[in-house]
């Protein structure tokens, strides 16, 4: 569904951040993307979505294309309106607009006005919460039900294709658990094919269907999520799993020679 | 008593006008949140074209006055387009300064085309004095504080309900999160300014015709707002109509009850703006920045 070959991206004419990056998104999957920060996920997100503009980015090299069609010098605009909707890192809802106009300023591409309070009312039966704070300025909600508009807002667009920014960020332990379950269930009922980007690779794991680690601004493993679980320098560089009982000392060096592998 | 209701009704004209033009410069606040400095001369040319349209071309003022409207809203958008976009991102002191010198540009070539002096405007709105609870008022007067209530009215329904109105609030919030939901930032900003435009050329009407076609008189009206939309709160539509209403009858009030000679008219607002802000830094409605912790 949506395919990023090979993509080259500068920030400000000069700081590469994406070198020959590729990723494919196929229908109705959850897609992972997983690496530190800094590796150039939420690039690669802005650069299909055409957010990369306001902050002097630019896609140098390489081809984006979604439904079979060349993307990546439409602006921001035509992209939502083609059925892509990027959920911004940081939940970024209007602070000072109610819980319920936010959800309106999601749904501003779309033309068929009148199935817009039904699709108000489905958001509300994925996320209860917001309904009960439907006239609450969205600024004084929990980080949570911030979260939570996020992705409904998201919702609202109709759109194919949903990525997610680290949807798990700031939250308590508890609450990303209901927030990838929901992500989940937005995946199976509405069929919305879902890109999510992740710091917490165990949760992203579970729910993704295929996964790709990033580190410096390319893809460096790919597969899906239970060979990547399996796979020794995930459990160790992702997932924080360590053989127990080891000696230290020749294991460090190794240790520094694995990781010094990984990252280059 | 007479006197009461007689001051209050003047004020309230005046405040209702004053609203009107505060109207326009939130608009542009909220959503671009530049401080437009040259919101007065919008007002002078705005006067100036139905003038223009009116007395010099002849046409007859209704159709006169909406093609006044219809060169505002394209002043709006060639200023727009031409000198703020490229300022987007730079910093806002010079932003401020280019709307300076806007002003200084218009005002120059409105004196240029029609001289400094002033001019009789053709009276549109009917000035019979009418007798309300025994205090004299002038028809057009009454007839401007309807107009305007009309199109505050008008402003609420539209930041409220419509989709336009929400988009624009959106943008004013967080730029880069409203392009992400497919708005776009540079028509929020050309309908910005043209909405403005449009209600600043229609407020200089509604004062002209009540006073008179003076360049300097009207420029001078928009510095007049300042105190309206810091009271206010810089970024509220109720609190510009509010503030508006409240500056127009303390000035009234203060006029009518103290004698002249102590001039105490100009200064009395701005000690309650003083008092005011000292209670509410961000004005009566301004929007308070919400920090969660």
């Amino acid at each position: 569904m949506l395919s990023l070959n090979n993509i080259e991206v500068i920030y400000n004419d000069v700081i590469l951040v994406l070198k020959g990056m590729s990723l494919e998104v196929p229908q109705g999957k959850i897609v992972a993307l997983l690496g530190s920060n800094g590796a150039g996920k939420s690039t690669t997100l802005k650069a299909v979505s055409g957010l990369l503009k306001p902050e002097d980015g630019e896609v140098t090299d390489g081809s984006i294309t979604f439904e079979g069609e060349d993307i990546h010098h439409l602006d921001a605009a035509d992209i939502v309106r083609r059925g892509i909707f990027q959920v911004m890192e940081g939940r970024r809802v209007f602070e000072h607009l109610d819980v319920e106009q936010n959800l309106l300023a999601g749904s501003y591409t779309r033309s068929d006005r009148g199935q817009i309070k039904a699709d108000i009312e489905a958001v509300y039966t994925y996320f209860p919460r917001l309904k009960e704070r439907r006239r609450q300025e969205s600024g004084y909600l929990s980080g949570g039900e911030q979260q939570m508009l996020a992705i409904g807002r998201a919702m609202m667009a109709k759109p194919k294709l949903i990525m997610l920014d680290e949807p798990s960020l700031g939250l308590a332990p508890l609450l990303v658990r209901d927030i990838f379950d929901i992500i989940t269930r937005i995946n199976k009922e509405q069929g919305t094919t879902i890109l999510l980007v992740e710091q917490n690779a165990r949760l992203a794991l579970d729910a993704a269907d295929y996964a790709y680690i990033m580190e410096n601004g390319r893809i460096v493993l790919a597969g899906d999520p239970q060979q990547l679980k399996d796979n020794a320098d995930v459990r160790e560089f992702y997932l924080g799993l360590n053989e127990v009982g080891t000696r230290k000392s020749y294991r460090d060096v190794k240790h520094y020679k694995r990781r010094k592998r990984w990252l280059s | 008593m007479d006197k009461f209701i007689q001051l209050t009704l003047t004020g309230m004209t005046n405040g209702a006008i004053l609203a009107l033009v505060a109207l326009g410069f939130v608009l542009i606040y909220k959503a671009s949140d530049v401080i437009n400095f040259a919101q007065g001369d919008f007002l002078m040319v705005g006067a100036y074209l139905a003038y223009a349209f009116i007395v010099q071309f002849g046409i007859i003022w209704p159709i006169g006055l909406l093609l006044t409207m219809a060169a505002a809203v394209v002043l709006g958008i060639v200023v727009e387009r031409f000198i703020l976009r490229p300022m987007i991102g730079e910093p806002i002191i010079s932003v401020i300064m280019v709307t300076i010198g806007l002003s200084s540009v218009l005002r120059a070539v409105v004196s240029a085309i029609w001289g400094t002096t002033g001019r009789a405007f053709p009276s549109f709105l009917p000035d019979t004095p009418l007798n309300i609870a025994g205090a004299i008022i002038p028809a057009d007067r009454l007839i401007a504080l309807a107009l305007v209530m009309v199109l505050l009215g008008m402003f609420m329904f539209f930041f409220r309900f419509s989709k336009e109105g929400i988009a624009m609030r959106a943008t004013a919030d967080d730029q880069q999160a409203a392009l992400s939901m497919g708005i776009s930032v540079k028509s929020v900003f050309a309908m910005a300014w043209s909405i403005s435009a449009a209600v600043a050329a229609l407020a200089g009407v509604i004062v002209a015709n009540i006073v008179e076609l003076n360049g300097a008189a009207l420029a001078g009206f928009g510095l007049r707002v300042f105190p309206v939309v810091i009271l206010g709160g810089m970024d509220s539509i109720p609190g510009a109509i509010l503030g508006g209403l409240i500056i127009g009858l303390l000035e009234v009030y203060t006029a009518g009850y103290t004698s002249p000679s102590l001039g105490l008219a100009s200064v009395v607002p701005f000690i309650v703006l003083i008092l005011i802000l000292m209670v509410k830094p961000y004005g009566l409605f301004g929007e308070i920045r919400i920090e969660r912790v």
